[in-house]
């Protein structure tokens, strides 16, 4: 049976549409549970609460479930927008829904920590709803940094004309940038939620803590997020650098396995650098003093942690580069 | 024509990607744990901090050993193999 190239775009594209709602569904739902786990948790310790704990779990929530928003529109877009029946347009609605999906994971979860450590907060020390819903906020939206890095990549694949570029290896350089940005997102929306978690957490506990504690979030925090920017740069490279034409078949696969390295190896180092931001962070909010002590512990912790993204990092170049 | 010789180095491209890609992981969570236990240890015991700094360097030494096996492997497939 022989089918035409619109047929397997068709295909492809329906296929990417599932992937994006289908991954990007897991990580919003886990974090809006979470919040309201807490929510719960927190006006039956404090029932007086109520209403501010109530609207801190549904602003959260919101925040949260932004990223599954994002792969709905991807989604949609690929279900209902007419793809140029061109043999390329196969990897790129594959990578942008595998690459949308995927980095909505993270950031779903991600914000659902610090919506839910709010909550906790506002029973614990109704005095601080506000500072608590700021930081919640402020903590949630870096957490949604790396979806919509990932969204900006499916856009940038949707609406760039590759159809001068030799097929191969342009279709394995559009799935490794798709590849690439959405696991590399998936360590850096969890790694920041970590963050903000302990934040929250740590000014209901000591409510005069609220700026070194906020301050050394978002330092924590902004580590975090090199990996994901690892991974967007990787991105970026496999979808504007020409590569030469070829008919043999280790040239894509060096591309593609360029945005497996570069996107799996960014997870592990970003959730480790959100364990140790929340380590110094929740210990900053107990003992501020000993503030550059923690911060400095923290900083050569991460710096160890990001070592193996930057051996990934490396790897997915000399991929793309040298070999 | 797609030749044995071809399919070998697409093989090892990608393995070297996976074996880096994947080997990533567990080293960087690992020392994250570690320096999210010494931050906890020096904020309780601060008197302490250049020792538990100390220790949690060895400690993130060991755990990045795997991290860099897979660097050494996923350089070996690129240029040796």
């Amino acid at each position: 049976m022989a089918y035409d190239i619109q047929t397997w775009v068709s295909v492809a594209a329906f296929t990417g549409g599932g992937m994006a709602m289908g991954f990007g569904a897991i990580g919003a739902a886990i974090g809006e549970g979470y919040t309201a786990a807490s929510a719960n948790e927190a006006i039956g310790r404090n029932p007086e609460q109520s209403g501010d704990i109530f609207k801190s779990m549904l602003v959260g929530q919101a925040i949260a479930e932004s990223a599954a928003i994002f792969a709905l529109v991807i989604a949609l877009m690929l279900l209902f927008t007419k793809t140029p029946s061109h043999i390329l347009s196969v990897p790129v609605v594959l990578g942008a829904g595998l690459c949308m999906g995927l980095g909505a994971i993270g950031s779903g979860v991600g914000s659902g920590f610090p919506a839910g450590a709010a909550c906790t907060g506002m029973a614990r020390q109704p005095a601080m709803s506000g500072r608590l819903t700021t930081n919640m906020l402020i903590g949630s939206a870096v957490c949604q940094t790396p979806a919509i890095f990932s969204l900006v990549v499916a856009f940038i694949l949707l609406f760039t004309d590759f159809s001068l570029n030799p097929v191969s290896p342009t279709w394995a350089a559009i799935l490794g940038a798709g590849i690439s940005s959405g696991f590399g997102a998936i360590g850096s929306g969890l790694g920041g939620g970590l963050v903000a978690q302990a934040s929250c957490e740590g000014i209901s506990r000591q409510p005069l803590t609220v700026t070194p504690v906020t301050n050394v979030m978002l330092l924590g925090q902004a580590v975090t997020q090199t990996t994901a920017i690892y991974a967007l740069l990787v991105s970026f490279i496999l979808m504007f650098k020409s590569f030469p034409a070829t008919d043999a078949f280790a040239p894509p696969m060096a591309l593609l396995a360029a945005g497996l390295c570069m996107g799996i190896g960014a997870i592990g180092p970003a959730i480790g650098e959100g364990f140790a931001g929340q380590g110094a962070v929740a210990w900053i909010a107990r003992n501020q003093e000993y503030i550059a002590d923690l911060t400095r512990s923290m900083l050569v912790g991460q710096a160890v942690a990001e070592s193996t993204g930057i051996y990934s990092l490396v790897i997915a170049l000399v991929l793309i580069f040298v070999v | 024509m797609i030749e044995g010789a071809d399919i070998i180095r697409a093989a090892a491209f990608l393995g070297a990607g996976l074996a880096m890609g994947i080997g990533a992981i567990g080293p960087g969570v690992g020392e994250g744990m570690a320096a999210a236990k010494a931050c906890e240890a020096i904020g309780k015991n601060p008197k302490e901090a250049g020792l538990l700094t100390r220790t949690m360097l060895v400690g993130q030494a060991v755990s990045e050993s795997t991290g860099i096996y897979s660097l050494v492997v996923a350089l070996l497939l690129l240029f040796v193999v």
